[in-house]
């Protein structure tokens, strides 16, 4: 967009003075932008160099690779292991992800529109809930998994709970759906909709920008989520997560900091691929968050 | 009382069953989930327990033992406090300063906003090894670059005085969250009234004191409050940062006495872990749980009442 399209033609120009100060600050910001933007690129680029440098160069103070190791990212995905890692992976945040935002949409629906006594403090411990670090808590959730029900060293510990609402879902979930005019439910029940059909056919299709969102967010919690998994699944290799497994791959390859960044990589890789397919949804998801109520 | 109309009173308990179907997942997540743990914490804390033999009454052992023998409980609680203090201060700053940045650019600001953004997407535990490598002291990228221009080369992770502001580099580097929310905080502000304040003659600078702070006090304290809650919780990046940066073997096997260098990245969720899961002293850990709920909870408290407009229980 160039601003000078934008400009009204029948304007007059603006006085030089006034001109060279817009020059003077559009230099200024984007100088600003680019020293920012290096501080943010950077380490991804020093990351990228480094996966592909070979054994000994790693080891080196050199930025720049000698040769071009493309087989460093086949070495690790060959990495016993590795590929278990991935497929834990996926089955943690995809049934988590489906679980989670599932049993949350009722929960957020009767939060936004239904009206009922106890429904503030409800809020509030959902928001309490949502604030709990989860080592408050850990002590006896351990006990009860491994104990009770002898589930360590599975998913299960894992994926379970998250059939039972998660907090920042509800709560993400039920600011936006207070933003739907209740015109539309009530349209529905005057039709003789009941309350679960209305819920899924009118107001969930207009909810999906949202739904999209607090998806998107909850697969990369699990995804990125090491405490759960260093609880659960630590004594047992075959329930490693991707972020669990990479920082004991770094602890079997001590000095390979190629093949220990080529896995960086390979972890990081997918996140960002999502990202490009689903910007929007994550800048409204973000902006929901800060958003007033 | 009145009597009610026994069709009013039917309808009432189809309404509060068809409330109690709809919350239930979360009614039954809250009390296998919370209320009982929170309530199994509390009792633990006052009992011996090393999670094999049968728990017996300790009274205020474990209390005692936490607040004056165990050796990582004031350096954990200090490190987390320094975190609180210079690590959500400098990122609400700089996220603000990032914010007004992309709300400035004219040229490609598509780009630059997902330069900015993507580093919040990178799985903490990858960012941080990839920071722990980037800031090497002996032959890191960083330190390099530093060496190049003729700068001073800090140890980084390898330095108690510099692991701290090495992992607060790392929480700046993820600021894209922010970015967003004040960005999203600072397009709102009515155009009207920095047209007026320019009509009074102020400078660039009065215009951000007087005419964008006010509008965006709100979410600056929705900042504040979130990151203070989130950095309570702090716990993959230095864990993990300790972990590389000592050349500790991961995984199961090897104790791990945590916070390398000097307990200078231990935080007060990593103290859970080491006194539950590696000494099995259950009670004492527990001990830690209820401090670290207390904290969060006396934060939450403040953000409900102050952030009544942000983060409201009402609508």
């Amino acid at each position: 967009m160039a601003p000078a399209r934008t400009r009204a033609p029948a304007r007059t120009r603006p006085p030089a003075r006034m001109r060279r100060g817009a020059a003077l600050e559009w230099i200024g910001v984007h100088a600003l932008a680019v020293a920012a933007a290096l501080f943010f690129v950077l380490p991804f680029v020093f990351v990228l160099l480094t996966a592909v440098m070979n054994d000994n160069q790693a080891l080196t103070r050199d930025l720049w690779p000698d040769t071009w190791e493309w087989g460093n990212f086949r070495t690790v995905w060959e990495t016993p292991g590795f590929l278990t890692w991935w497929r834990n992976t996926l089955l943690y945040a995809g049934l988590g992800t489906v679980l989670a935002v599932g049993s949350s949409i009722p929960v957020a629906y009767a939060l936004a529109k239904f009206r009922f006594r106890g429904r503030n403090i409800m809020m509030m411990a959902v928001i309490a809930m949502m604030m709990l670090p989860p080592q408050v808590v850990i002590v006896p959730m351990y006990l009860f998994w491994a104990k009770q029900l002898d589930l360590s060293g599975t998913l299960w510990p894992l994926i379970v709970p998250m059939a039972f609402g998660n907090p920042f879902t509800i709560f993400l979930l039920r600011q936006f759906l207070l933003t739907i005019p209740k015109e539309y439910t009530e349209a529905a029940r005057i039709d003789g909709c009941g309350e679960f059909r209305a819920m899924l056919r009118i107001v969930l299709p207009m909810a999906k920008p949202a739904l999209a969102a607090v998806a998107l967010f909850h697969f990369f919690y699990c995804w990125n989520d090491y405490f759960g998994p260093q609880i659960y699944a630590s004594e047992n290799p075959g329930a490693w997560t991707l972020s669990y497994g990479l920082e004991s791959f770094k602890g079997a390859h001590q000095t390979d900091w190629n093949l220990t960044m080529a896995a960086t990589v390979l972890i990081m890789a997918p996140v960002i691929v999502v990202f490009f397919f689903a910007q929007r949804a994550f800048i409204e998801g973000v902006t929901l968050t800060g958003v007033k109520g | 009382m009145t009597t009610m109309h026994p069709g009013l009173r039917a309808r009432r308990r189809r309404s509060l069953l068809r409330t109690a179907g709809f919350l239930s997942p979360w009614l039954i997540g809250f009390s296998v989930f919370f209320a009982y743990p929170l309530l199994a914490t509390v009792y633990f804390s006052f009992m011996k327990y090393d999670g094999f033999t049968a728990p017996t009454w300790n009274g205020l052992e474990n209390w005692s033992y936490v607040f004056r023998d165990y050796p990582f409980f004031w350096p954990a609680l200090g490190n987390t406090l320094w975190l609180v203090a210079v690590m959500v201060t400098l990122r609400v700053a700089f996220g603000l300063g990032i914010g007004l940045l992309i709300t400035k650019i004219k040229t490609g600001p598509g780009l630059f906003r997902t330069f900015f953004y993507l580093p919040y997407l990178a799985p903490p535990v990858a960012a941080t090894m990839s920071f722990v490598f980037l800031l090497n002291p002996g032959t890191g990228p960083a330190n390099t670059v530093l060496d190049f221009f003729g700068l001073p080369q800090p140890g980084w992770f390898k330095d108690a005085d510099w692991s701290k502001p090495a992992l607060t580099l790392l929480a700046l580097w993820g600021i894209g969250d922010l970015m967003v929310i004040f960005m999203a905080a600072l397009l709102d502000v009515p155009k009207d009234q920095y047209e007026a304040a320019e009509l009074d003659g102020a400078g660039a600078f009065a215009r951000f004191r007087w005419v964008t702070l006010p509008n965006i006090a709100p979410i600056v304290l929705f900042a504040v409050i979130t990151g203070v809650i989130e950095t309570m919780q702090y716990y993959t990046q230095p864990l993990v940062a300790g972990k590389v940066a000592s050349g500790v073997i991961g995984g199961s096997g090897q104790q791990f006495e945590p916070g390398y260098p000097d307990e200078s990245t231990l935080t007060v969720p990593q103290i859970v872990y080491n006194l539950g899961f590696q000494r099995f002293d259950t009670g004492s850990a527990c001990v830690v749980s209820l401090v670290l709920f207390a904290l969060a909870m006396a934060f939450t408290a403040l953000l409900m009442r102050r952030g009544s407009g942000f983060l409201s229980a009402e609508d």
